[in-house]
C-alpha cells in the first residue's frame, strides 16, 4: 500500500519537532575469554577486544542515522560483569581495569561503557568483593565507566550484607567526587532483578546468557507521545491508552529497522529493542508532562500512579506488537534530573521521595537520578536500597536505585550535573534512623510465589 | 508509491553492503515562492538521480513537496544532501532525504 503524504509528514514532524530519536545503540561484548593469570595481559586483552569489536560502532551508527533521517543519540558499550575477571586480582588492579575500560571508551569516542558490575544477590565471591572494594575509587578516577550491582532477585531474596555495603560505597563515592557534585554516584546503579540485555546506562551489562557480541537498541520518544496526546484532549482513558499504543508502535518500528541495519553492517547479531520512554531535558521531552497531559495538575499528586500505570502498560503493548524481540527494561523511565516535569514537580512540592518510590511499583525501573541531601547516612542509603529491592522482589520486576547524596548540599538547594544528566533539586531523607535494620545483616528470604495478595 | 520487497539490500562480503535501487524520500518544506520545484529537481537531475513520484501541496501557508527518488548507492544521499544546502539557505527551505524503508516500517504492518 502506498505511503500517504500525511504519513511521511508525520514521521518528519516526529523527528524534527517532537524529538523522536534512537536513544542508544549499545554493543554488548563478552570478555570471558580475556581471563589470564597475568593481570597485565587481562588489561591488554580487554582493551584490544573492546576497541576491535566496536571499532566501527560510531561511524556506522552515524552513517545509518543520516541515511534514515532518524538521529541516533548515543553509542555505547556493555561488557560482561567485570567481577568475572577479578578472581585473584587486588583492589588496585580492579581500579586499573576500570581505567583500561575508560581508555577504551575514550578511544572509541563512546560516552559510557557499562558493566563494571557484580551480581551479588545471593552471595559475594572473592572477585566480586574486590570489585565492591574498588568501586568508589574506580568511579572517581574514571569518567565513562558505569557500574551496576545486583543485590536482590525474586528467586533469591535480598542480600542485605551487600545492601549494607552499597550504602557505604555510595557514601564514599559521593565523598570522593564531592568537588564535582558527587557525580560518581550517577554512574552507579543498584539493582533488584536486573536484566541481561538492557542497552541503557548506567545499568547496562552483557549478561551471562548473552552471546559473544550483540547489538541492542533503546528507542525513546516522550515528546512524540506527549504531542500525540495533545491532539486528543477529550479522549477517555481507553482512547488515551490507544493513542499511546499506536505511537509506541511507530517509535519501536523505526528503532527496530535502524537497529537491524546497524547490527547487519557491524556483522553482529541484533539483540533486543528496549522500548523505554526515556526523558531528556529538552523542551517537551518529559515523561512527567505526559502524566500531566493525561490529567494531573502536577506530577506527584493523587492519581499519578494510575496515570503512570496506564501509560507504562500502553507503551509495552504498542511496542510488543511492533518488534519480535522486545527486552531490556521496556516501559517508562522516571529519572528526576533528566526530566523537566519531574524537577518542576519537586520544586512545587507536588512530588516527594515517597511518591517516587510508589511510582516505581508500576513503571520500568526505580529511583533514578535523585539528588539527596549530602548528610544522608550510609545506613539510610542502604535502607532506601532495601525498600526498592523489596518492591522489585515482591512484584517480580526490575527496580533500581541511582541516588546521588550531594556532599555539602541540603534540601531545597539545586545541583547542576550538566549535559545529559541534567539538574536536580535536593531531596531530604527521613531523619529517623534505619541503622539497626541494616546492621542485622543476613538475607531477606525469597518470597512466596503464591498467596499473592 | 509502493514497496517492492525484492529491492532490499544484500550482504555480499563481511561489512560490505551493496545496495540495489533503494528508494528514498525527499521532503521539501518552506515558504511558498516561485521556482522551488524547478530548482530542487534541477539539482536532482544534475546528480543523475531518477524521480519516481512527486506530490506537492500548500499546508498552512507552507510549501510542502514530497518526492520519491531512486538511488543506487546510499552514500549518494549524503552528496545530494550537501548539494541542497546552498538552495536551503537561498530560499529558506528545509530539505530532508531519508530512505523509504523507515516510513514503511512506521506506517505499515
Amino acid at each position: 500500500m502506498p505511503i500517504a503524504f500525511t504519513e511521511i509528514q508525520e514521521t518528519i514532524r516526529m523527528v524534527e519537532m517532537e524529538h523522536l530519536d534512537i536513544r542508544t545503540v549499545t554493543m554488548g561484548i563478552s570478555l570471558r575469554d580475556c581471563a589470564d593469570h597475568d593481570f597485565e595481559k587481562v588489561k591488554q586483552k580487554v582493551y584490544e577486544k573492546i576497541t576491535s569489536y566496536a571499532k566501527d560502532l560510531q561511524s556506522t551508527a552515524n552513517q545509518v542515522a543520516k541515511e534514515y533521517g532518524v538521529p541516533i543519540i548515543n553509542k555505547r558499550i556493555a561488557i560482561s560483569p567485570a567481577a568475572e575477571l577479578l578472581g585473584n586480582a587486588t583492589k588496585e588492579q580492579a581500579i586499573e581495569l576500570a581505567e583500561t575500560l575508560d581508555k577504551a571508551a575514550q578511544a572509541l569516542e563512546v560516552d559510557f561503557i557499562g558493566g563494571f558490575s557484580a551480581l551479588v544477590h545471593k552471595g559475594i565471591s572473592k572477585g566480586e568483593q574486590i570489585l565492591l572494594d574498588a568501586l568508589p575509587e574506580a568511579l572517581s578516577k574514571t569518567e565513562r565507566v558505569c557500574s551496576s550491582i545486583s543485590i536482590a532477585t525474586t528467586r533469591t531474596g535480598i542480600n542485605m550484607d551487600a545492601v549494607a555495603q552499597m550504602g557505604q560505597i555510595i557514601h564514599q563515592t559521593a565523598e570522593l567526587t564531592k568537588d564535582n557534585n558527587s557525580i560518581g554516584c550517577a554512574k552507579l546503579v543498584v539493582f533488584c532483578n536486573p536484566v541481561e540485555d538492557n542497552p541503557f546506562m548506567a545499568g547496562a551489562f552483557h549478561g551471562a546468557g548473552e552471546g559473544e557480541a550483540v547489538l541492542s537498541v533503546g528507542v525513546s520518544g516522550p515528546g512524540v507521545v506527549l504531542n500525540a496526546l495533545k491532539r486528543y484532549p477529550d479522549a477517555d482513558l481507553g482512547e488515551v491508552s490507544d493513542v499511546i499504543k499506536k505511537t509506541a508502535f511507530k517509535i519501536t518500528r523505526a528503532g527496530e529497522i535502524i537497529g537491524r541495519v546497524v547490527a547487519e553492517r557491524l556483522n553482529v547479531p541484533f539483540g533486543i529493542m528496549d522500548l523505554s520512554l526515556a526523558p531528556t531535558n529538552a523542551q517537551n521531552d518529559s515523561v512527567a508532562e505526559i502524566l500531566e497531559e493525561i490529567g494531573l495538575e502536577r506530577v506527584g499528586t493523587h492519581g499519578t500512579i494510575a496515570a503512570l500505570a496506564l501509560m507504562n502498560d500502553a507503551v509495552k503493548k504498542g511496542g510488543a506488537m511492533a518488534s519480535s524481540y522486545v527486552g531490556g527494561l521496556s516501559g517508562a523511565f522516571i529519572p528526576v534530573s533528566e526530566d523537566n516535569g519531574m524537577i518542576r514537580g519537586i520544586e512545587d512540592g507536588a512530588l516527594s521521595l515517597s511518591k517516587l518510590e510508589a511510582m516505581t511499583c508500576v513503571c520500568s525501573v526505580g529511583l533514578d537520578m535523585i539528588a539527596l541531601e549530602g548528610n544522608a547516612s550510609p545506613e539510610t542509603l542502604s535502607a532506601i536500597i532495601a525498600d526498592e529491592a523489596a518492591i522489585g522482589m515482591i512484584n517480580k520486576k526490575t527496580t533500581a536505585v541511582r541516588v546521588i547524596p550531594v556532599v555539602g548540599k541540603e534540601e531545597g538547594e539545586t545541583v547542576e550535573f550538566g549535559g545529559l544528566l541534567g539538574r536536580a533539586p535536593i531531596i531530604g531523607v527521613n531523619p529517623f534512623s534505619s541503622e539497626k535494620l541494616i546492621k542485622r545483616g543476613g538475607r531477606v528470604p525469597a518470597p512466596l510465589q503464591s498467596l499473592i495478595n | 508509491m509502493h514497496y517492492d520487497k525484492k529491492r532490499k539490500h544484500t550482504i555480499t562480503t563481511k561489512n560490505e553492503v551493496t545496495y540495489m535501487e533503494k528508494r528514498a524520500v525527499v521532503s521539501v518544506v518552506g515558504k511558498d515562492q516561485v521556482g522551488i520545484i524547478a530548482k530542487v529537481t534541477t539539482i536532482i537531475s544534475d546528480n543523475d538521480v531518477n524521480i519516481l513520484d512527486i506530490s506537492q501541496t500548500i499546508l498552512e501557508g507552507f510549501f510542502t513537496m514530497i518526492m520519491l527518488i531512486e538511488i543506487k548507492d546510499p552514500s549518494s544521499l549524503e552528496t545530494l544532501q550537501k548539494k541542497f544546502q546552498p538552495l536551503e539557505q537561498e530560499l529558506g527551505l528545509k530539505i530532508n532525504i531519508q530512505l523509504e524503508d523507515v516510513f514503511q516500517a512506521m506506517h505499515r504492518v
